[in-house]
Formats: structure tokens, sequence, C-alpha cells
């Protein structure tokens, strides 16, 4: 599909024209900026921005620890108290980056759950909606292996529990665990290789990060109305879209500073509010905390890990079926894993020929049930796995599965969505007056 | 409709988070007012001195603060003791064991020792390691109110003891009210009189508590003060900035945007 048709980058003088004709760099700087963007696009847009800063945050504020943090099991935790207290502004540097872990994933969740809602992941956008779902996943090692660089109770009990899902696998997941451990146990060995792989995968990351956004400019983002930019000509183009400099920059600046300053007073005022305090007390592998809980960010898949254990039918049929390969400890790791499979595959599971949930009348209400669950899952995943949560927690799980297995595939064929505007300069005009005449006058370009 | 779902998402996504700090069947831990407490609260300096008697004069038999630079005694936003003071602190302590089997005085850039009792805990950090409260229904929503608990829970177990006594297995337990379980196996510490405040402090059990529990506060978080400073920096900042781009924003946009009509 060809991009949407706007103005490209003319060389002028004598040097731009060499350059251009060599490496045109600026060319693709002019283009990638002056992307027509959809003029309707709400503040549920803003989080790729966000998201870019965390990336970046991170990244800066990683590189400053690693200058003064040791990874050996016997000095980890105490080079992270000299971070703390010696290291000029380390407190700060520390903190920015413990949190920024929980920013970065508030807003991919965010992200997610907006490209769910108005059908962003649908053709032409799948390629999007997957490079997406693998940063995501590798968002998830990077900050799991970071979670244990401090070597604190928490760092090494989870990497425990976690490391372990592997070893469920049948036949080959013992010897898979001590490969990726590095021996049989989480130990030094471990907490080298993790440091080495948290170093590495932001940058991956960042790699991804340009694909996604290389596959969204050819296809053109989505808007709330989920109606296509119209490629007929430029003129029809411009009707639709605005420049993506100056309008969206500013635009998502503006948000990125109001959320830096809730950010900001949470790491200057209750930094520790997101963590577990287990994780002040330094590893000792020895003596088992008495609940292991992972950071806030897993919970809702931990909580599907747990769910289906040995006492639901359906695991218990399986294990029948499999001549007991499958048992419920595996069955636990590939509904986790499964969890996310599904939301991968969304593209193809939704039937709908709309893409805005918009005008989705029914597929509204199961939309805003998934962010419940979603939401049940995350409370339920912290609380111990007795009483009554473990059938919440199944309940909850179960609906994941249903939404993305059974009703998205359903509500294409049984839902009568209502009327689509034909264009998004309709939609557009319909909610917005005449900008006034004064400030039409003068182009913000 | 999807303005509405982001926004309750993100109230329970902060109230959720704090429900992974519910853990086992916490006892009851006082909710005390710290000077330090509050987005400007401020440690006490005089309590953080007499917290550090109480520490030496009490907890240091079998407790240590291996994380600590004595140095940091004489640190602005610390304790603040006059430098050749904190030099004579130093040297007061354990000595420090050499590679070759010998001894040396311990010096004020070295740390406090480390605990000396193989079961009693390390104190540096106790007052981040411990979460005194974490409800309504492990939500942890009382924690933007009250704050962690780490102090205070340190103040509920010295103030808990019931009294009581019970042996397990060759070992003395204590009843208190506020350990997690009701036993514990540290006798009980303070009583009464048991330090003399420079200062003219009643030394009762609850202030030397209070003191000490402070004083763990400032050894947990030395740059407390410092991080709010810097953080309330940066949201003034950043509330300046949103502000003027807030303004840049609209008027970019007036001339594509007319006035919200439906």
């Amino acid at each position: 599909m060809a991009g949407i048709p706007h103005d490209h980058y003319e060389p002028k003088s004598g040097f731009e024209k060499w350059l251009h004709k060599r490496l045109p760099i600026v060319g693709l700087a002019y283009d990638t900026l002056m992307l027509p963007t959809p003029k309707n696009l709400n503040w549920m847009w803003i989080w790729g921005i966000v998201l870019t800063f965390c990336l970046g945050l991170q990244i800066v504020t990683g590189i400053i620890l690693v200058m003064h943090y040791t990874p050996h099991v016997d000095h980890a935790f105490a080079s992270v108290e000299h971070i703390m207290r010696n290291v000029n502004g380390g407190y700060m540097i520390r903190y920015l980056h413990q949190n920024g872990a929980s920013l970065f994933f508030i807003a991919v969740y965010l992200h997610i759950f907006r490209g769910l809602y108005y059908g962003s992941y649908k053709a032409p956008r799948e390629v999007t909606w997957i490079i997406g779902m693998l940063i995501y996943l590798l968002m998830m090692g990077t900050a799991f292996m970071g979670y244990v660089l401090p070597w604190g109770q928490m760092s090494f009990w989870g990497a425990t529990v976690i490391t372990g899902l592997f070893g469920a696998i049948p036949g080959i997941g013992g010897a898979i665990q001590t490969w990726l451990l590095g021996g049989p146990a989480v130990d030094n060995a471990t907490l080298n290789r993790f440091l080495s792989l948290h170093y590495l995968l932001p940058f991956v990351i960042a790699a991804l990060v340009a694909l996604h956004i290389w596959a969204f400019h050819t296809t053109g983002n989505n808007n709330p109305t989920g109606v296509e930019v119209r490629r007929g000509s430029k003129e029809e183009a411009e009707k639709d879209t605005v420049p993506f400099w100056p309008y969206y920059v500013i635009k998502d600046l503006f948000a990125l500073a109001v959320i830096l300053a809730v950010f900001f007073a949470v790491v200057g005022f209750m930094p520790n509010y997101l963590g577990h305090p287990d994780n002040y007390i330094e590893a000792n592998p020895l003596a088992t905390p008495a609940h292991i809980v992972p950071e806030w960010y897993f919970l809702p898949f931990y909580a599907i890990l747990r769910a289906f254990d040995s006492e639901v039918w359906l695991v218990i049929a399986v294990q029948w079926l499999t001549f007991g390969i499958v048992d419920a400890k595996f069955f636990g790791v590939l509904a986790m894993f499964g969890a996310i499979a599904v939301m991968a595959l969304a593209p193809w599971l939704d039937t709908s020929s709309v893409r805005s949930g918009r005008y989705r009348p029914m597929f509204k209400w199961w939309f805003a049930l998934l962010v419940v669950d979603f939401m049940v899952l995350m409370w339920v995943g912290a609380m111990p796995a007795e009483g009554i949560y473990p059938y919440i927690a199944l309940i909850a799980s179960t609906y994941w599965f249903a939404y993305f297995l059974v009703i998205l595939p359903l509500l294409g064929v049984i839902e009568k969505p209502l009327p689509q505007p034909a264009t998004i300069e309709e939609d557009f005009n319909a909610h917005y007056g005449k900008p006034s005449a004064s400030a039409a006058a003068q182009p913000a370009e | 409709m999807f303005r509405k779902i982001a926004l309750s998402a993100v109230a329970a996504l902060a109230v959720t988070s704090g429900a992974a700090l519910a853990a086992g069947k916490a006892g009851h831990v006082e909710d005390i007012d710290f000077a330090h407490e509050g987005p400007f609260g401020r440690f006490d300096q005089m309590q953080l001195q007499r917290g550090l008697q109480v520490y030496t004069e009490v907890c240091a038999a079998c407790h240590g603060l291996k994380f600590v630079p004595i140095r940091t005694l004489a640190d602005e936003n610390g304790p603040q003791l006059p430098a050749d003071q904190v030099r004579a602190y130093a040297a007061g302590l354990l000595e420090v064991d050499l590679p070759n089997g010998e001894t040396r005085p311990r010096e004020w850039t070295d740390h406090f020792p480390m605990s000396g009792m193989e079961n009693a805990p390390d104190l540096s950090l106790m007052a981040k390691a411990r979460a005194g409260f974490s409800g309504p229904y492990g939500l942890g929503i009382n924690q933007f109110f009250r704050g962690m608990g780490g102090p205070e829970y340190i103040y509920s177990i010295l103030t808990g003891y019931t009294g009581e006594e019970k042996e397990e297995a060759g070992t003395l337990f204590y009843g208190n009210e506020a350990f997690p379980g009701g036993w514990i196996a540290m006798g009980p510490p303070l009583m009464e009189d048991l330090v003399t405040y420079a200062d003219g402090t009643p030394a009762t059990v609850e202030n030397m508590a209070e003191d000490v529990a402070s004083f763990l506060m400032w050894t947990a978080e030395p740059k407390l003060m410092d991080r709010r400073e810097a953080g309330f920096t940066a949201v003034i900042f950043l509330a300046v900035l949103s502000t003027l781009l807030y303004l840049t924003n609209k008027k970019l946009w007036s001339g594509v945007k007319g006035r919200k009509v439906a």
C-alpha cells in the first residue's frame, strides 16, 4: 500500500543536493516528521511518545547505574546501597529507573488496550500489532531480569519461581532450566547472564520500535473512527490529516509533561509504593518469603499461571488425554503464554468488518468487561492462592481466553454495527465548529 | 466511553499494586505521626540523635548497620553530629578485622559493624523492608495517607510486648501484638529509663521506640529529604512546562479545530 500522499523533501542548497544524492537522511527525517496524521486522534494516542520516552529514560539511567553496580552475589545488594548512599544523585537515578519500569508498563497496557478498543490491530496493521507484541514480550523479559539484579529476597525467589516455569516443560524442562540458570539453582552465573541480557535487550527493543514506527508510517495511523484517511490525492488527504510536526509533536509533549509531573511526584514522594518491602532484604537461599509476589505488571499473567491447578476439570482432562505429559504445572505455563498468544492473534480472531469499537454496540460492553477482567486478574494475582481467590482467578482467566477465542469471532457475525462516518473530515466537522477566522488565517507551519 | 475506562483503569492500577504488599497474618501496627512523614516532612535532628543513642546503647548489642557509613552521621539531612564527635564515636565501636588476622580501630570512613548475633537481622534497611500498612483488603490505599509504615512497624514491635512467654524446641518466645504470628524470639529490649537522654526527654519505652524507629528510617533512607526536594523541584518545573505546552498546543490547534459542538 502506498503511503498517504504528501509533500516530500526538496534539497535546495548545493550541499543539501550533494548529501541527498549520497545519503537521503534529511529526507527520511522530513518524511517521518511530516507524516500526515489523522486530525481526530484523541488523548489515547499519546502513549507511543510516552513509551518512546520510557525506553530512552531506562537506557540512560540504566547505563549510569551499571557504572556503579557490581554483578556478584556477594556484592550486588551492597552495590545498590552504595548507589543509594554514596553516588552523587544515585538515589534519584535508581528510583527513576525502578519507577520508570512501572511507568513503562502503565503506558504499554494503556497503549495495548487502546489498540484493542479501536481495532488498531486489524488489517492492514497486523504487522505493527505483531511487532508490538514482540516488544511487549521483550519488555517483560527485560523487566524480570532487571528485577533480579538488586539481589533482594524477591529478586532471588522471583527468579527461582519464574525460571522454574521452564522446568515444567515435559522431558527437556530440567535441562532447559539448568541451561538458563547456568547451574542447578539461581546463583552467580544467573546474576551475570541476567545483567548481560538486561543490558542487551533494550537495544533490541529499540530496533523493534523503529520497525513498529516504520510499519505504521506505511499503513498510516489508525484513528478513533477507524475510517481510513483518503488517499486519492494530496488535497483529499489533507482534509483528513494534519502533519505530525508541529500538531502532534506539541500535543504529545504536553501530555508527556503532565505524565512526567505525576511520575516525578511518585519518584520524589513515594518511590517504594509500587515495590515490595521484601526486596530490601538481601537474597537468602535458605529463607523463603511467606508470599512470593511478582511486580504488579506481571500479576494478571501470574494469576492465569496459578489459576489452572490440578483440581480444574479441564486440566485433569488434558492430563488424562496426554497420558500425564501435560500436567497442571505445564498447563499453567501454557495458559500464561497462551494468554499473550491469543492477544497477538487478535487480528485474525476478530471477524468484524468494523474497525473502531465506537461503532460496535455489543463489542463495547465485552471490551469494558475485559478491562475489568484485567484489573481483577491483577488484584487476585497478588493474593495468596487459598480460599475464594483461586475461583476468582479461574473465572477471570476463563473470560480472558473467551474474549479472544469466542467473543471476538462471534461478535463479527451477530453484531449489527452502527453507521460509520464516510470520512474522517465528516466526523471531525460533526464534532467541532469552524476554527476562528483569525487563527485560520495564520497557518501554524 | 474509552476515556472513562482509561481513567478507572489508571485508578485501579494504582490501587491494585499495593495489593502486592498483603502478606501473612499481620499484627497490629500503631500509626505514629513522625516528623519525617508527609510530603514536606523533615527528620527531627534531635530525635535522630536520641535514636542513635538508643541504637548504640541497646540495639547494637545484637544488631548491626552494615550498609551505613559512619561518616554519614555528620550529614546535613541526618543527625548532623560535629565531625570530631563522629570520629570519636567511630573509634569507640568494635574494631575492624584485617585480612592478616589483626584488628585496627574503626574509622569514620568505615561502616557500622554488622550484626553480632546470627539470628539478629541487620537493621540498616529494616524501616523499608517492612510495610506496616497494606489495607484495606490488601489494596494498599492507606499507604497513600500513612506511608508504608516501616518505622511504625518497628515502633509497634518495640512497644507491643504482651508480657507472655513460651518455650518451643528449647527457644524462648515472647508474646508480641505487632509481630506476625504473635510470638517473637527477641526479648523485650526496652524498659523505662534504660537510657539517659542528654536533652532531658523522658526515657519512656514509647519515646525510645519512636526515636529509634525514626533513626532507623534515616539509616534506611538517608537521602529522604534530598529526594523530596528534587521531586518537588521537578514537579514545579514540569507544572510550568505543562502550562506553557498547553497554551502552545491550544494556540496551534485553534487553526484546525473549532469549539467542540458534539
